[in-house]
């Protein structure tokens, strides 16, 4: 078939270079090669990322600020459980099970120079890049002082330009785009930021990932897309989603690394997204990685998980808790002890009690501003 | 007919007429030289789209920026309409002034999450944290054998969002003008391309930094006894008509051209429908929910006491689309002579 096409226009064959020419289109790449009917074959794998072992050559300092980030996460997640159920919080969107690979990958990247671009699972990301306990809350309350969205958005709709963390929606994966044009503009104006964008196995399905992954690829930009994968899209689970043993394995089509790693393993997470950040600041490219976690609660206050999956699996999953595993491994590296332990778990309760008093005091927006921000000038 | 044809490129000067000693150009090259001359000044201007490099655009209004500001500044993107958009509301968020083409705005539908969900509702669901500075060009319109999926007249679902800005001028001054605004807002805009214009529409273009307000109406033609308000290609049809009408029955028609679909400028529509009182309001798009329909919901709320008949729409029919073969398309394409005959309904009204 391939033989056949010899009568290719001249311009194809020559190619639009030309090297007397000073425009830059003729300078950039744009012909053909000659004819061939030789194609070498590709591999389409991911890459498994090792278990992590030890302290991934990180002070105890560090070890214990990223104890304390997951741990913050999963009690501010659980307490707006308790409020949702006692009728406080209309509508709460729950993290649990994911901490651990949030808080590898935050701790993994520049805070104040990179970009976050979360989906409404990463509570624990947006503490790692300066949330606090209090504007969580605030936001759960839909309160004025919700520095995420003024009470517009439903809670675990994260943002903040402050903080380098990109204002998100909820239809999924639109915030892939995002990340990849956030990355062409730092590279453009080189301020050595990557974009980092979140998202379940189930945005993996959308078109925005897809058309994200070629642009980044084709322009090797410094961006690392980050699939939460938690075995449920709502209820369908990852069977039905993908036909593929893993989302990683998409890269390779795209030409970029692809990287499956243990979710629930902090530090493995950590090294997988360190390396990631390091190929895109060097100008290698994006990298997707794929961490297998496991979602604890329903998808939301309002899901009922007991309808599509077994309270038996959940258990089995619950076993391999990034929580208690990374705290396990932090007591026999002898980074934390029980005298720790519990001084930090004080800490968080008033942390989040103190958080949650501040919400319930505080004011919701002002009725008459609903109508404020549509544009610059309104 | 041939009498009519001959005052497309006639009209567009006696309608900038304040203006006449300003350089003549085509609608095409008002938008090319702005686009250049803001990029000259503005090194954070970036361009995306299909064939804006190489090609210089399918219709050629970006020919020679790549050769001027380079690759990094000119990008000619993957066939992706949603990372087009989505990407260029990534560079705006990211400190960059993007302006990106989607080929036709038949081609817009898979881009629509990111435009209506995302770069529309980016100040408002932040609370004002954030910002989308972002011009969306797009050609759109139909007469020039573009069938289904390249004549689409789409605008009024984005005229349905609020959060973004829709402009769409007949003239090139305006093309210049409004473009240079929507490039230095700070909010996103569609800047929609009547493709038939490009070339067909000259007029004169004042020389330097001139801005078109954005939201402001152009009176096009002063009357006292009738209103046609029509925007695009559609000025120009309706000039035509105008001008054969006037001639026949001696009405005094003002044209108003609305350049600006998103916000409306309802004081300009109501004041003139309150001096002639009767309004014709003309689109070549679907009639059902139109811009149209808007204009004339907005003149019937504000100005009915005035009015001496029922606003009338003229706009394209209930078919899907644009058919291709030329005795097909003229059925379904709202022309001068179709406004011509809704003028002299209304005027005998």
């Amino acid at each position: 078939m391939t033989t056949e096409v010899t009568n290719a226009p001249d311009k194809a064959v020559q190619g639009a270079f030309n090297p007397q020419s000073t425009a830059v289109s003729d300078q950039l790449p744009g012909h053909y090669p000659p004819p061939s009917a030789t194609f070498e074959a590709t591999t389409i794998s991911a890459q498994v990322a090792p278990s992590s072992t030890g302290d991934a050559g990180l002070p105890p300092e560090t070890l214990i600020d990223m104890y304390r980030h997951l741990a913050l996460a999963r009690a501010l997640d659980e307490r707006m459980w308790q409020l949702n159920r006692s009728g406080t919080a209309a509508f709460i969107v729950s993290g649990q099970g994911h901490e651990g690979a949030q808080v590898g990958a935050g701790f993994a990247l520049e805070r104040g120079i990179d970009f976050l671009l979360p989906y409404y699972r990463d509570l624990a990301l947006s503490l790692v890049f300066g949330l606090s306990a209090t504007d969580v809350m605030m936001a759960a309350l839909a309160r004025a002082p919700d520095p995420t969205s003024g009470g517009r958005q439903m809670p675990a709709h994260y943002g903040s330009a402050r903080l380098n963390i990109i204002t998100s929606s909820s239809p999924v994966a639109t915030q892939i785009p995002h990340a990849v044009g956030i990355a062409y503009a730092a590279r453009m104006r080189k301020t050595g930021a990557v974009a980092i964008a979140c998202f379940g196995e189930g945005g993996s399905s959308k078109g925005d990932f897809h058309e994200s992954c070629n642009f980044a690829a084709i322009h090797k930009l410094p961006v690392i897309f980050f699939c939460e994968n938690n075995n449920y899209a709502i209820s369908v689970p990852v069977e039905e989603q993908v036909s593929i043993e893993h989302v990683a394995d998409r890269a390779a089509a795209y030409g970029f690394p692809g990287v499956v790693v243990d979710g629930t393993d902090v530090l493995a997470v950590y090294q997988v997204i360190k390396d990631a950040a390091e190929r895109a600041r060097k100008g290698e490219g994006p990298t997707l990685v794929e961490a297998k976690v496991y979602r604890f609660q329903p998808h939301t206050s309002d899901d009922d998980d007991r309808t599509y999956r077994d309270p038996d699996e959940v258990k089995a999953w619950r076993a391999r808790d990034p929580l208690a595993q990374f705290e396990a491994r932090l007591r026999d590296l002898g980074v934390l002890d029980d005298e720790q332990v519990a001084r930090i778990r004080s800490d968080i309760n008033r942390e989040v009690d103190h958080a949650t008093d501040a919400a319930e005091q505080a004011p919701y927006p002002d009725s008459s501003t609903f109508d404020r921000h549509v544009y610059a000038d309104r | 007919m041939a009498q009519l044809q001959d005052q497309v490129t006639m009209a567009p000067a006696t309608a900038v007429a304040e203006r006449e000693d300003a350089p003549q150009k085509s609608f095409i090259d008002a938008i090319h030289d702005t686009l250049a001359d803001e990029m000259r000044a503005d090194d954070r201007i970036v361009l995306l789209g299909e064939d804006v490099g190489r090609r210089g655009g399918v219709f050629r209004v970006t020919a020679g920026l790549l050769d001027e500001f380079g690759p990094e500044r000119v990008i000619d993107t993957p066939l992706a309409e949603s990372c087009i958009i989505g990407s260029a509301i990534g560079m705006a968020l990211n400190g960059l002034r993007p302006i990106a083409e989607i080929q036709f705005l038949d081609f817009i539908h898979s881009a629509m999450d990111q435009i209506m969900s995302e770069a529309a509702k980016i100040r408002y669901r932040s609370n004002n944290d954030f910002a989308c500075p972002l011009v969306i060009r797009v050609p759109f319109g139909g007469g020039v054998h573009g069938a289904l999926y390249h004549s689409q007249s789409i605008e009024a679902m984005f005229v349905h969002t609020p959060g973004l800005r829709v402009l769409a001028p007949a003239f090139p001054a305006d093309a210049a003008g409004l473009l240079r605004a929507a490039i230095r807002g700070d909010d996103p805009v569609l800047f929609l391309e009547h493709k038939k214009m490009y070339r067909a529409i000259k007029g004169p273009v004042p020389t330097g930094d001139f801005e078109a307000p954005i939201g402001k109406a152009r009176v096009v033609q002063e009357g006292t006894d009738v209103t046609i308000i029509a925007y695009g290609m559609m000025v120009h049809e309706a000039l035509k008509a105008v001008s054969v009408v006037a001639e026949e029955t001696g009405v005094s028609v003002e044209l108003i051209d609305l350049r600006s679909l998103k916000p409306l400028d309802e004081d300009c529509l109501v004041q003139s429908a309150k001096k002639t009182g009767k309004v014709l309001v003309v689109t070549e798009a679907n009639e059902a929910c139109s811009v149209a329909s808007e204009v004339a919901a907005t003149v019937g709320e504000e100005a009915f006491a005035y009015l001496d008949a029922p606003v009338m729409r003229l706009a394209a029919p209930d078919v899907p689309a644009m058919p291709f073969s030329p005795p097909l398309e003229h059925a379904f394409l709202v022309d001068a002579e179709k406004i011509g005959a809704a003028l002299r309904r209304l005027i005998s009204y």
